[in-house]
């Protein structure tokens, strides 16, 4: 540590400066079709950070040149709001929205079946209203339940949570000031439940010990969030029923 | 060599999400929207299962109009070529109708404008004729259902919606026909032309459906819905 504005200790007697364990998620809130004229969305909220996801298509591919005759085109657009941070950000593209853009498409390609929609586009736009550290997580997040609700094939849900090095623990969903001045930062994403990573990012050094808890730990997280996802988008269909109940 | 047990763990239109497994073993076979890894057959899609015989899969609840051949669509006409319309079919492919499909006379391409017939703008009900591989869908006026539809409104629904609006042997589109006294067509794409007196009630009525269309006893809401006008 030592840095300007650093806590002195992010964890006192095992409890984080939010009141958690090392082993708690901050308080998940998932909603599945909050946008209408999306074809599919939802959005994901780790405590302070908020994702939205929108996913249009299949539809068709503009400019035609990127048209696949074989199989849809998967199109990720990652963006933080400019009032998603203390300090603004500049809206429109950067280095880093380039590169998680990326790394969401990748992690999506594994699970889509792009055949079953040749000569098309899908596109998956996520937006960070609010961002608290983990960003890619909950955009991926709500990103892969976005696709559900838009009737995507797929052969299962991405989940995706941070874990990370605070004060020398390891601890799960990195948030805040642990991330601007913890020692590491992981964000991993799994296919559903099962023993697959489709995302693995860190910064910082850590030993192959570490790594290996941290894996474990992060898959423990993943499925925690896949339980949840699942039950926000069965959720979508059962809160319908009440809701016609009382307004007809 | 072990025997696995075969066994299917979901009931019949049972809410479903993506790589649910809907059944294990062998004996089972995949049918649309679900596909097998090694020993499960698992779902593809968020839906709800149908189970028929040994074949297990699921029905889309939301998603995009996929032509088939044979459906009937409401398309708008987007452009025009020489011998062809381009139609926007509410789907990720455009569809085209050839001039020989169109017109069942001889046409003197020298001498006539072909938006005499059909013009950029018109709604047309038409038929797939066929897709081909390459996803090029031709569509086909050369049925007794097809035609331009004029005046009306339309409404467009989630195609995988349109079953649950049509009802079974097409009870539930009779109904609203019956009660509101509309000129109803439904396309498979999920567009839906309405012309009539009492068209405010038939959308609302169309729209309500697609809303609860998951939902069993439908058919006696949108009655009871029908004869309140509405309330």
């Amino acid at each position: 540590m030592g840095k300007v504005g650093a806590p002195e200790k992010m964890i006192i007697n095992g409890k984080r400066l939010d009141g958690r364990t090392v082993n708690d998620f901050r308080p998940m809130k998932l909603e599945v079709g909050n946008l209408k004229r999306a074809v599919g969305s939802a959005t994901f909220s780790f405590g302070n950070t908020y994702a939205l996801s929108a996913v249009y298509g299949p539809r068709t591919v503009h400019p035609r040149h990127i048209e696949d005759p074989q199989r849809a085109v998967l199109r990720c657009r990652y963006a933080m709001a400019p009032f998603s941070t203390k300090e603004r950000i500049r809206p429109g593209t950067s280095r880093r929205a380039v590169e998680i853009s990326k790394v969401i498409n990748e992690a999506l390609s594994n699970v889509i079946f792009f055949e079953e929609y040749p000569k098309t586009v899908i596109d998956v736009f996520v937006e960070i209203l609010q961002a608290d550290a983990s960003t890619r997580c909950a955009g991926l997040n709500a990103a892969s339940m976005a696709l559900a609700d838009a009737g995507v094939p797929m052969k299962n849900l991405i989940s995706s949570c941070s874990v990370g090095v605070v004060d020398g623990e390891i601890a799960l969903d990195i948030a805040g000031l642990e991330d601007n001045y913890g020692d590491v930062d992981m964000a991993v994403a799994t296919i559903g439940n099962e023993d697959k990573f489709v995302l693995l990012q860190m910064d910082g050094i850590i030993t192959k010990d570490q790594m290996k808890t941290m894996l474990e730990l992060a898959k423990k997280g993943c499925a925690e969030i896949y339980e949840k996802q699942k039950q926000a988008l069965k959720d979508k269909y059962k809160t319908g029923e009440i809701d016609d109940d009382e307004s007809e | 060599m072990d025997e696995k047990k075969s066994e299917i763990l979901v009931k019949e239109r049972q809410l479903v999400i993506p790589g649910e497994t809907l059944a294990t073993g062998l004996d089972f076979l995949p049918s649309s929207g679900s596909f097998r890894v090694n020993n499960e057959i698992k779902s593809k899609i968020l839906g709800l299962t149908k189970i028929k015989d040994r074949f297990i899969g699921a029905i889309p609840l939301s998603g995009v109009y996929i032509p088939k051949m044979g459906d009937g669509v409401i398309g708008f006409v987007d452009d025009m070529q020489t011998t062809i319309w381009v139609v926007d079919i509410n789907s990720p492919y455009d569809a085209i109708l050839p001039l020989g499909e169109a017109v069942g006379e001889y046409v003197d391409l020298n001498k006539t404008d072909i938006s005499v017939y059909y013009d950029i703008g018109d709604v047309i009900y038409a038929k797939v004729l066929n897709i081909s591989k390459s996803k090029r869908v031709q569509l086909t006026m050369n049925d007794h259902r097809t035609r331009k539809l004029i005046g009306g409104r339309i409404l467009k629904i989630t195609p995988s919606k349109v079953p649950r609006v049509i009802g079974k042997a097409g009870s539930m589109i009779e109904l609203i026909k019956d009660k509101t006294k509309c000129q109803i067509i439904v396309g498979q794409n999920g567009v839906i032309w309405i012309k009539g007196e009492k068209e405010s009630l038939a959308s609302k009525t169309i729209l309500m459906i697609e809303k609860e269309s998951h939902i069993s006893g439908l058919t006696d809401k949108i009655t009871k819905f029908l004869e309140n006008g509405g309330e």
